[in-house]
Formats: C-alpha cells, sequence, structure tokens
C-alpha cells in the first residue's frame, strides 16, 4: 500500500510538473537489468511523458516481445526470428532459441496500469479520464498529492470525473496541515462517497501506535474524526447487510429456478426425480453446444448465444424428458420408491454418458460481455450482471410458468389430472399424454436452470448431483406442487444461509441450515404452503 | 487399452499351446489405482491416461527385465472405503508389483493401511500436508516445504507485491486444514499477527462464493493482502467467477491456488484471472526439450487413444509426478534386477531422473520423497501459466513440518 501510495505520488507530481525526458538508454539499461519490482518503478517514473514511445514500449511488454540479453534490450520482430535494440533499432544477433520474453508479473503489470492510467488522465476522452481517475483513487493516499489533484478537480469539466476528484480530494486532506481543513473534510466524507472505505481511512489516521507518523495527533481533531467514524461504522455496516440480503435474494433466485421443475415433477405428478439435477446438467451442456455453434458460424453474434441457448435447453432437457417418462416412469406411476431407484439409476447413467462423450472435464462456457462486470454502489456492495440477469430471468420464468399452470388449457389438464386422476379420465383427459407433457415441461424447466447456471458456476458431468440435494430441500419445505412454496421456500433458505455465512463460516451455516429445516418438517410435515381440502387426503 | 486387447489375443492364440501360465510369467503387472467415475475422475483420469502412456513407453523400448509390463486399471469411483478394497484386489489376486494411484489424502489415508499389511508399494503422484512417511508408499508429488511456504515467502517478497495480510481459504478437510495449520505457523514466524490473517473454510461443491470474496475484499481494505487458496475440486470455477464478477484484479489481491493448475482451468474462461497465481513443481508452459518430447507424447497417444477433446490435452503437475515414478520404478527395477518390494525399495533410494520440469529429480536416501524445484507461475489469458520465479535446484522435502508442534526431532 505505501509503496503504491508513493509510486502513485511521485508519478502525479512528475506528471503535472514537467514533461521528463522518457526512455533514454540509461533508464533502458537499468529496466534491463531491475528485477520485477524495480521495472516497475522505473515504468511509473516514466508515465509522466507523454510520449507515444511508452505507449508503444508498454505495449511491446504486454505482448512479451521485450527480452533482457547483455547485450541490452531487445525486442522480438512478429516472426519470431530477428532481433532488435529497442531504442536503436538496430539488428542484433541471438540465438532464438536462448529467447526469453520479460515477464510481465503482476507487481509489473500493476505498475503498467499505472502508467497507462497516468497517460489516460490528459487525455481529451472524458471517458478515458474517468476511468484513469478511478484507477488513481484506489491507491493514491499521499498528502504530498493534495494540491496536484485538487489542480486536476479545478480543471476537470465532465461531472462524474470531477465528483471523483472531488472524494479523492476530501480523501487527502484528512492529512492536511490546518486542523480546520482536515475537520472540514472528515465531515464532508461522512456525508458522501463510500462509507466503508472512508471508516477504515480514518480508522487508519485513529491509529494508537505511537510510532505511526500518519496518525492524528491534535486531540481536538481526534475527537471530530472518532464520532464520524462511529457514524461511518453504522453505515458501512448497513451497507454490508445489504450486501448479504442482495447474495440471499441472489442464492434464492437460483434456488428457486433448479427447484421450479421439481416442484411440477414431485409436486404435480408425484415423482420423486432423482434425475433432476442431471436435467439440469444436459441444460447447462447444450448452452456449451449452443456456444460453439455461434463461435463457428456466427462470432457476430456470439453476445447473444445465451440467448438462443435458452429455448434450445428447454427443448433438450424436456425431450430427454419425455423420454426418460416414456420409457421409466410411466410403468413405475404410483410406486414412489421404485421410481426414486430407477431415476437415480437414470441420473448415473446420464452422467455417465455426458463424461463420455465430453470428458471428465469440466467444459468452459464463458459469460458474454453484456453479463460481465458490476454495478459497484459501495465497496461493499457489488452487484454484478450475471446475478441480477438470474434474478429477473427467475422471476419471469416463476411468472411464466405460473401463468401456463393457471390461465392455459393445458395447465388446466395438468390441475385437473393432479386433482383427480379418475375423474380427469372420466371427463375426456388424456391422463398418460398430461403426465408426458408435464414431466416434459418440469424437464425443461430444469434445462433453463441449467442455462443460468452455466454463467455462474462450473459446466461438468457432476453439476446436477450438487444441486439436486438443495432442490428437494426448497421443494419439501416449500410445500409438495405449490409454486408460491417453492418461490418463498427458495428465498428463504438463500437469505437464511447467507445472512449465517459471514457469522458462523460457511460450514456452520449449512449444517444450521439442515437443522432449522429438519426442525421445520417435524412441526410441519406439509410444508410452507399446503394444498388444502379432500385431496390433501 | 490396445494394449490390453492385444495382449488379450495373445493370450488366447497361446492358450491353445496351453500356455497360458508361461505368458502369465512373461509380463509384470502394474497396478493403476485412479477415479474413473465420481467427483474426483475430472482430476484423476488424465493421471490414469499418463501412466497407461510411460507404460507403453517403456513397453515399447523393451520392457522391464525383458518382460513387458501389463497395466490392471481399477475404478475406485471416488469412494474412499473402495480404493482400500480394489487396493486389495490388486495386490492379492491380481498380483501386480507395484501400484501408481490416489489423489486425495483421505483415499490415501484409506489405502495405506493395506500397503502396509501386505507390504506392497504404491505411488502417490500428488502434492499433499506431509504429516506421514510409509516404508511402503513413494511420494513423488510435493511436500508443504516444497509447494504452499515458497509461494508464500514468494507473495511476501517485493517481486510478488508484498503482502501483509493473509486470507487463508480452503475446503474443509484434512489437507487444507493442515496445510493452513503450517502457514499459520510459518506467517507466526514472519512476525504477521493473528489480526492480520483470515482462515475460512467452505463444505465439498461450495458454489456459492458472493459472502466470502465480499469479506475477502473488506479484509483488504486494512493493508496489501494475499489469498491463499487450497480449495480442492469443482469449487474452484465459481469461485474465481465471483472473483472476476466483484471486480477484484490479480494486482490488488492476488490469489496463490495449490490445486488449481492447467487440467482445472481447462473449464473456465481464463481472461478475468490473469495474474492469479499456482504453485507447483511443474508447469506445462516450461521450456524444455524434455518437456516438448513429454507433451509431444501424451498428444499422440491421447489423439490414437481417442480420449475426449483430445485436441486440447494439456498436462499438469501430478501427471507429470506420475510419469517420472512409473520411470523412476521402472529403473530401480531394472537396477535391483527383480521386482520383489525390498530389493526395489532399496534400489529406489538414490534414484535420479530427468524430468519434463526441466530438472534431474532424484529420490531421497531416506525420506521416499522426491527432492523437487519450485515454480511460481501467473494464469495467462489462454489458461497456461507464465513461471515468475522457481528455485535454482531442487530441494529435499520435509515431511514433517517443522511449523506443527511436536514434529521437532521426529526423523525423516
Amino acid at each position: 500500500m505505501r509503496f503504491l501510495s508513493s509510486a502513485c505520488s511521485l508519478l502525479l507530481a512528475l506528471m503535472f510538473a514537467c514533461p521528463a525526458q522518457a526512455l533514454v538508454p540509461e533508464d533502458l539499461k537499468a529496466f534491463a537489468e531491475g528485477g520485477p519490482f524495480e521495472r516497475s518503478e522505473l515504468i511509473s517514473t516514466w508515465a509522466s511523458s507523454q510520449d507515444t514511445a511508452l505507449t508503444a514500449f508498454l505495449d511491446a511488454l504486454e505482448e512479451g516481445s521485450l527480452g533482457a540479453f547483455p547485450s541490452g534490450l531487445l525486442a522480438r520482430t512478429p516472426d519470431g526470428e530477428e532481433f532488435r535494440e529497442w531504442h536503436t533499432d538496430t539488428l542484433i544477433h541471438e540465438d532464438p532459441m536462448t529467447w526469453e520474453g520479460i515477464m510481465v508479473s503482476n507487481v509489473l503489470r500493476a505498475g503498467v496500469e499505472r502508467a497507462r492510467a497516468s497517460q489516460g488522465l490528459a487525455s481529451s476522452d472524458p471517458a478515458v479520464r474517468r476511468e484513469a481517475v478511478e484507477a488513481l483513487r484506489s491507491a493514491a493516499s499521499d498528502p504530498a498529492m493534495l494540491e496536484v489533484v485538487e489542480r486536476a478537480r479545478d480543471r476537470e469539466t465532465d461531472a462524474t470525473t470531477k465528483a471523483l476528484l472531488q472524494d479523492l480530494t476530501r480523501r487527502l486532506a484528512l492529512s492536511a496541515t490546518d486542523p480546520e481543513r482536515r475537520i472540514a473534510a472528515a465531515r464532508a466524507l461522512q456525508q458522501s462517497g463510500d462509507a466503508s472505505t472512508n471508516f477504515k481511512l480514518l480508522q487508519g489516521l485513529l491509529s494508537t501506535d505511537e510510532s505511526d507518523d500518519a496518525r492524528e495527533t491534535d486531540p481536538k481533531v481526534r475527537a471530530v474524526f472518532q464520532s464520524i467514524s462511529t457514524s461511518l461504522e453504522a453505515r458501512a455496516a448497513f451497507f454490508e447487510f445489504l450486501g448479504h440480503i442482495f447474495a440471499g435474494i441472489s442464492l434464492g433466485s437460483i434456488l428457486v429456478l433448479t427447484a421450479l421443475g421439481l416442484a411440477i415433477t414431485y409436486g404435480l405428478l408425484g415423482v420423486i426425480n432423482m434425475a433432476h439435477g442431471e436435467l439440469v446438467m444436459i441444460g447447462a451442456y447444450t448452452t456449451f453446444l449452443v456456444q460453439g455453434i455461434f463461435r463457428s458460424w456466427l462470432p457476430e453474434l456470439e453476445w447473444m448465444y445465451v440467448i438462443a441457448a435458452l429455448p434450445a435447453a428447454f427443448a433438450v432437457s424436456g425431450l430427454v424428458g419425455i423420454a426418460l417418462e416414456r420409457l421409466i416412469l410411466r410403468h413405475l406411476y404410483g410406486r414412489p420408491l421404485e421410481s426414486l431407484l430407477a431415476t437415480w439409476g437414470a441420473s448415473l447413467i446420464l452422467i455417465q454418458c455426458v463424461r463420455s462423450l465430453f470428458g471428465p472435464q469440466n467444459v468452459e462456457v464463458s459469460s458474454p460481455s453484456w453479463l460481465s462486470g458490476a454495478i459497484e454502489l459501495q465497496t461493499n456492495l457489488v452487484l454484478p450482471w450475471n446475478r441480477l440477469a438470474i434474478i429477473a430471468f427467475s422471476a419471469i420464468v416463476l411468472i411464466c410458468t405460473g401463468l401456463v399452470l393457471s390461465r392455459s388449457r393445458f395447465g388446466l389438464f395438468v390441475r385437473a389430472t393432479t386433482q383427480n386422476r379418475a375423474m380427469a379420465r372420466c371427463t375426456g383427459v388424456r391422463t398418460d399424454l398430461v403426465d408426458m407433457l408435464a414431466f416434459g415441461f418440469g424437464s425443461g424447466l430444469a434445462g433453463l436452470a441449467g442455462v443460468a447456471l452455466s454463467q455462474v458456476g462450473n459446466v461438468g458431468p457432476d453439476l446436477g448431483q450438487a444441486r439436486i440435494i438443495d432442490s428437494f430441500l426448497v421443494v419439501v419445505v416449500g410445500g409438495v406442487g405449490q409454486l408460491a412454496g417453492a418461490l418463498w421456500a427458495g428465498l428463504g433458505l438463500g437469505m437464511f444461509s447467507k445472512i449465517l455465512e459471514p457469522l458462523s463460516g460457511a460450514v456452520m451455516a449449512k449444517i444450521a441450515l439442515l437443522v432449522v429445516i429438519i426442525l421445520f418438517i417435524q412441526k410441519r410435515p406439509q410444508g410452507l404452503f399446503a394444498l388444502k381440502g379432500r385431496q390433501a387426503e | 487399452m490396445k494394449l490390453i486387447q492385444h495382449g488379450a489375443i495373445k493370450a488366447a492364440a497361446l492358450s491353445i499351446l496351453a500356455a497360458a501360465t508361461t505368458m502369465a510369467e512373461e509380463t509384470i503387472k502394474v497396478g493403476v489405482l485412479h477415479s474413473l467415475s465420481g467427483t474426483m475422475a475430472i482430476s484423476e483420469t488424465s493421471l490414469k491416461n499418463t501412466a497407461l502412456m510411460a507404460i507403453e513407453e517403456i513397453n515399447a523400448a523393451g520392457g522391464v527385465l525383458g518382460k513387458k509390463l501389463e497395466p490392471v486399471v481399477v475404478d475406485p469411483a471416488s469412494n474412499w472405503p473402495l480404493f482400500a478394497e480394489k487396493a486389495r484386489q490388486l495386490i492379492t489376486q491380481d498380483k501386480v508389483a507395484v501400484t501408481f494411484g490416489c489423489w486425495t489424502s483421505v483415499s490415501r489415508k484409506s489405502v495405506l493401511p493395506v500397503y502396509e499389511e501386505l507390504d506392497a508399494l504404491l505411488f502417490y503422484p500428488v502434492q499433499y500436508e506431509g504429516e506421514e512417511l510409509s516404508q511402503n508408499v513413494f511420494y513423488t508429488g510435493a511436500a508443504p516445504n516444497q509447494q504452499a511456504i515458497p509461494a508464500v515467502e514468494y507473495l511476501m517478497s517485493k517481486a510478488g507485491g508484498g503482502a501483509k495480510r493473509w486470507v487463508l481459504l480452503g475446503t474443509d478437510y484434512v489437507y487444507p486444514r493442515t496445510t493452513n495449520k503450517i502457514l499459520r505457523a510459518f506467517l507466526h514466524s514472519k512476525g504477521v499477527a493473528d489480526a492480520d490473517i483470515l482462515e475460512e473454510y467452505t463444505p465439498f461443491g461450495h458454489s456459492d462464493y458472493q459472502t466470502i470474496v465480499a469479506n475477502v475484499k473488506k479484509f483488504a481494505q486494512g493493508g496489501k493482502t494475499a489469498v491463499v487458496s487450497t480449495i480442492n475440486g469443482d469449487s474452484n470455477i465459481p469461485f474465481y467467477k465471483e472473483l472476476g464478477n466483484q471486480g477484484i484484479k490479480a494486482t490488488q489481491i492476488p490469489v496463490v491456488a495449490f490445486s488449481v493448475g492447467e487440467e482445472e482451468l481447462r473449464g473456465v474462461d481464463t481472461k478475468p484471472l490473469v495474474g492469479h497465481l499456482a504453485a507447483w513443481n511443474y508447469f506445462q508452459s516450461v521450456k524444455n526439450p524434455v518437456n516438448a518430447a513429454f507433451i509431444k507424447k501424451y498428444k499422440e497417444w491421447a489423439v490414437a487413444n481417442k480420449i475426449p477433446n483430445a485436441a486440447t490435452v494439456v498436462t499438469n503437475d501430478p501427471m507429470e509426478a506420475t510419469y517420472v515414478g512409473i520411470n523412476m520404478w521402472a529403473k530401480a527395477v531394472a537396477k535391483a534386477g527383480t521386482t520383489e518390494v525390498g530389493a526395489v525399495r532399496k534400489a529406489m533410494s538414490g534414484m535420479t531422473f530427468k524430468a519434463p520440469s526441466g530438472f534431474t529429480l532424484t529420490m531421497d536416501a531416506t525420506n521416499h520423497h522426491l527432492h523437487k524445484p519450485v515454480m511460481i507461475a501467473e494464469v495467462r489469458a489462454d489458461g497456461q501459466f507464465n513461471v515468475v520465479w522457481k528455485t535454482p535446484a531442487p530441494i529435499r522435502a520435509q515431511p514433517w513440518s517443522p511449523y506443527i508442534e511436536g514434529n521437532k526431532g521426529k526423523k525423516d
């Protein structure tokens, strides 16, 4: 941290002071001979120049086409056959076999990023400037930079970037020489900015360690800092709690999504389908295949492969489900134990089939760019796009399923068959067809869950195994045959484990969750929402 | 597989001449005990492949003591008690001369009594937590001082980023718990206070890392932080995806993993992971003629044997350790002139082999562990690794870590 801040202040100071001459042969020699740390610092000092040579230098470095040799810093030509001295561009003879490019390790990469950011700060493009400020903000904390940042703030025209610079100014002003200014800065920070970061900043200044030079010594200022720090702590804790709530909703939405298909097959048809997890897995593998198809034939449309994967996964999983129903389950209706064993066997067969076809390793499903990244409201309140998308997707799927079951003719038949099979058959409902389609529908929903899971987790043959237990928990807690039950149980279980996890650790949270469910089922075997009326008996 | 078929046809032909018994004497049976189904199949299948490839290679060069090696492959299905049963079957029914197998420590602990009781030999190819030394096992993977401790030292150094605070994150079982115990003691010895260490565990198969990553982020506000991950198996991918989601870059909080290699990264989009680290004793990206030949051989073998996704197969550290183990054993048998366990054990001590890692590895004269070089590497965008630091020479294993109380004075 200290190193980062000092390097940054150095770099900022230089940047606004004088356009130093960069990339002179002596510096390049030092670069060639230094370790990763020295190289990183050198780059930081060069970053002040708006030299186009530096950009080219950084590009070459990141490509790995620079190498340090006793004869100096060499650049390799793209074909890899020739080597030229970097600053003179003269041909040097080296054996290609001895070539070893300079490795860009983390320390060096950080230097490159800072250098690029500082170059960006002077850019005429506001977007580039904003990115640069964001990059510098996380590292800068040297009070000597205050004036420099203030000047940059005054010059800035873009409102958002100006606000970021303003925030940075206030943070730096916490260590200003004038005590009044320090207090004013702390008061301003109390109102705005990132509560968690500011809290940590004040805590650092309030350190009781006498040897710490940066600590606040003025008792009056200390008292103000102390009270502000206390209020910030509460705010930071509040945002952290919001973060846990979001995590709970997000986990809950995934649980609801995986359990929804099960709620139909188990709830409505009374079949304990142990292969449900494998139908989810098949949905995820379908996503992988669709991605492959887009990559090979429609590379310019790759960003939307996830959307195309939805109907594909629904269809594939649905068809596999229908095949299961026709081949196995049809013969076992009304015999829950046998169907449990048969579907468990089917799940093992499906896993091993996928393993033989695709190999035991996970396959790569990459998130399209519009699903990557996050909205960062606070340091401890980050809303990733893919999780937001899954929450929205779960809600849509839940509503559609509800509509299909309550409004469509197919839904009417399913409900009729569930409630009274014999009577439904008497009125002309083809119950065996309804069974098949309902099972296919539930399996298709599992396929949709597979698409969603491929965006947050791994896609491998064992994907379903890990999910099946949680899905059954949701269905059992929610109450058999109830969509609303699946919703509330899924959200409840997700929330419960995410709020408990930071308090007790993931392992204890899991145990506590299971204990609570056991107690709950003892008290209320029918689940949260029980079917009422005659058919319940 | 081809080999077994070939052997079977030959055996059938010879049995007409009533020579089946002499046939059995003409081969030396070698057991391969790796899970080909269940959760560990993801990692262990490639070790089985490597073992078969190495055996084929030795046979093509004339076999051992003038006899061909005959692999006996069994599948313990990621089921720990089944490992012990299959091991017993290999030794007593199939009469194998040696077994190459196991991945998880719990599977090794499960078969250990069997090998000790029947006085047979096991070659164990995976990095582990130490705290064990059996006369019947040769450990060709790394002990903690050959992997975990150098990795932490690197992250502490200036070149590694100078980390001051540490998150020890692992799956809840014996390997992460023991490794973290050793690391905590090591960090104490370097003056790191308990307040600067955050230790967290997740159950096997944990897939939701939101709160844990948020926690790591919060912890990292207190100073330069590095994460030491002993997360095992499938949980790694959701963990890395969550890191990317929450915008944690390796330049801010580097994560060094001890159970993530080329094979594990095959199922991951590695672009957001660039710069995160792994510590092993071998990487596929290591440049030397032995490694180039090793990779080429394995790729050709994968294509010839129709392994799924043969075009994209990779090599990794435990595969290299398997390869070294089999070759050393074959050399030891040739040196001893017999496959008898006691004689081979004696011949193994001090055995050397020019390994794909680019070093000539030596089996320690007394402690049954390999002297191995340590390499620390960063993830590249293509799923391979860039070695950023390595030891100049192989170092000797310390199975009894001096950082665990009660190990003082234990002889290795």
